[in-house]
């Protein structure tokens, strides 16, 4: 709550603010980064039996001009590195990036000299959701986690 | 038309040179996925480098597992039991039908079709719950053992895979009814991306892609291992080599895998041999702590039971599987917490530095895959590592001929004839 000293119009611009972290969180655009076996996954996660459709983050766009949510699918090379990072860069604020599998948080069990150890070295990372790969199960509690990050951070307009 | 594109399959950068919107030269550039399969295989043991195949082909990975654990069998000689042989044919063919269901998937996904897409997710789902039951795991299963599998069936296997086939039959069937004589669908992918004969065998392309082109190679046939020339299948062929063809290929191979696995289903011997009531049991903890205190008297006769988190890995479900090989196999758990041999026997397979040891060789196993031949290329110095694995992997063929499907269709054709041969980037690029 800000301070009486602002005039009274705290009260106002907080309620604005969950409003409007309470509609970006329901209508996720995710831009789904696929690589590797990870992809299987979120297949499965965005189809009919483990919908992601009721989370509000159904329709994916595939161009980073018009998602919001970069989701990162499966294990970064080395020689696919500067394109995730164009793509990253090719988003508009307000933007999130979920690291799907850990091949993206970490490496995953490719600690050899082709694969990036991590995909937070390129881009930074707001949801990591481990698994190799992951269950859809998992995918929907890290989407969750996602979405409570969304709502309660403090918005860009 | 970068490595990050629209289209559902892999990465992969297609520099194309265009004459307004028609394809003129195409050149394709791979490699964003190299994972340095055969480089970590050479780091790790032979029963450690399991978890890399699957993820090769990780669509189909049994058909990745099973591929490799018979280039290993070959070499070290040793053969496998009826039933192994058996349930491997079933889960290969199971894995074949998930690669088809998403390959034609996806495709349909990018020309617009997003029903069938979700139908055949749907089909898929079914089958990894089976997968799941057998082995643990939905995707990424390593389920091949050298010698064997992890572990026999569930036991109420049959029923709920015949459960599963009847979906994916239905779904199979809903499909077919939506795209295969829909205007727009034949439009789009008939006497498009067609692929001569001559192509295809001067690029060494087999599998599905091929066979639509006509060519009549198919390795189950051809240099036919496990069971497949005691089960009775047939290999659909096209005409024309066009993408129309190759979706008719793929729906006809899952009706013809559907018939191998109720096949299979029939004929399998009788597995697990209830080994329950024979002697007295007793929980293993149980058994080490008499032990220790010297309480050793009629232990001999005693069988342990383990965990029921362990299941999959007791004697009643190695039986059915197990070759009797001790240099290779695992011994069931009930010994391995039991006795002392077990322990041993464990021991000597697990270790680093010690595991199975094949003799000086090479030798090479092929397999059909969902795209084709996937052979494993394996070299032994006698040590507990591989000097050398290589995979002949399907998708590579069929990505060097590409450019002889893309070159003078319309951009448009690119993502549709991408879609239909099936590229998976971790079989291309290891």
């Amino acid at each position: 709550m800000t301070q009486v000293a602002n005039g009274g119009f705290g009260f106002f611009t907080s309620k604005l603010e969950r409003v409007v972290g309470w509609a970006r969180k329901y209508s996720i655009f995710q831009y789904p980064f696929v690589t590797a076996c990870c992809g299987m996954e979120y297949m499965s996660t965005a189809s009919g039996h483990y919908d992601m459709d009721r989370f509000g983050a159904g329709l994916p766009r595939f161009s980073p001009r018009q998602a919001d949510v970069l989701f990162v699918v499966g294990t970064i090379s080395h020689k696919l590195a500067p394109i995730l990072r164009r793509v990253y860069e090719q988003m508009c604020e307000p933007k999130w990036v979920v690291a799907f599998g850990v091949c993206t948080c970490t490496g995953g069990f490719y600690d050899n000299y082709a694969t990036v150890q991590g995909i937070d070295t390129i881009v930074p990372v707001d949801i990591y959701i481990p698994g190799c790969p992951p269950r859809p199960e998992a995918v929907l509690d890290g989407l969750i986690k996602l979405q409570a990050k969304i709502e309660r951070q403090k918005q860009l307009y | 038309m970068g490595p990050s594109h629209p289209a559902m399959h892999g990465v992969i950068r297609l520099i194309t040179e265009l004459e307004g919107e028609k394809v003129v030269r195409v050149e394709a550039e791979i490699g964003y996925l190299h994972r340095a399969f055969e480089k970590s295989c050479e780091n790790s043991s032979w029963t450690q480098a399991m978890p890399y195949t699957d993820r090769l082909n990780y669509v189909s990975p049994l058909i990745n597992n099973f591929g490799y654990c018979g280039a290993v069998e070959k070499l070290l000689g040793i053969e496998i039991t009826e039933r192994c042989k058996y349930i491997r044919v079933v889960m290969s063919e199971i894995s074949r039908i998930t690669d088809h269901l998403t390959c034609i998937a996806a495709s349909a996904m990018e020309l617009g079709a997003m029903t069938a897409f979700l139908y055949f997710m749907k089909a898929r789902e079914y089958l990894y719950e089976i997968v799941e039951q057998v082995t643990g795991a939905r995707l990424t299963v390593s389920y091949g053992r050298i010698g064997g599998v992890k572990a026999d069936l569930p036991d109420d296997f049959d029923e709920s895979l015949q459960g599963a086939l009847k979906q994916v039959e239905r779904e199979l069937s809903e499909v077919d009814k939506l795209l295969t004589r829909n205007r727009i669908w034949v439009d789009r992918t008939r006497d498009v991306g067609v692929l001569t004969k001559e192509n295809a065998i001067a690029h060494a392309i087999t599998g599905p892609v091929a066979r639509a082109s006509g060519i009549n190679y198919d390795v189950r046939k051809a240099f036919p291992y496990f069971v497949y020339d005691r089960v009775r299948f047939e290999v659909p062929l096209g005409e024309r080599g066009d993408n129309y063809d190759r979706y008719l290929v793929r729906m006809e191979e899952m009706r013809q895998s559907v018939r191998i696995i109720r096949q299979a289903l029939r004929e399998m011997p009788r597995g697990a041999v209830s080994v329950d009531a024979r002697g007295r049991i007793v929980e293993s903890f149980d058994l080490v702590d008499r032990a220790k205190l010297g309480h050793t008297a009629g232990l001999v006769d005693v069988v342990s039971t383990v965990e029921p988190t362990l299941e999959g890995t007791q004697k009643r479900y190695q039986e059915g599987i197990s070759p009797r090989d001790r240099t290779v196999m695992l011994p069931s758990k009930e010994d391995t917490c039991g006795n002392i041999e077990g322990l041993m026997n464990h021991f000597k397979l697990i270790m680093d530095y010690h595991g199975i040891r094949p003799p000086v060789g090479e030798a090479y196993f092929p397999v059909e895959g969902a795209n084709g031949e996937l052979g494993f290329y394996v070299v032994s110095d006698g040590t507990d590592r591989p000097y050398r694995v290589r995979v002949r992997p399907p998708c590579f063929f069929n990505m060097a001929g590409l450019h002889t499907m893309l070159e003078g269709y319309m951009v448009a054709d690119i993502i549709a004839t991408f879609g239909s041969i099936n590229m998976i980037a971790g079989e291309l690029d290891r």
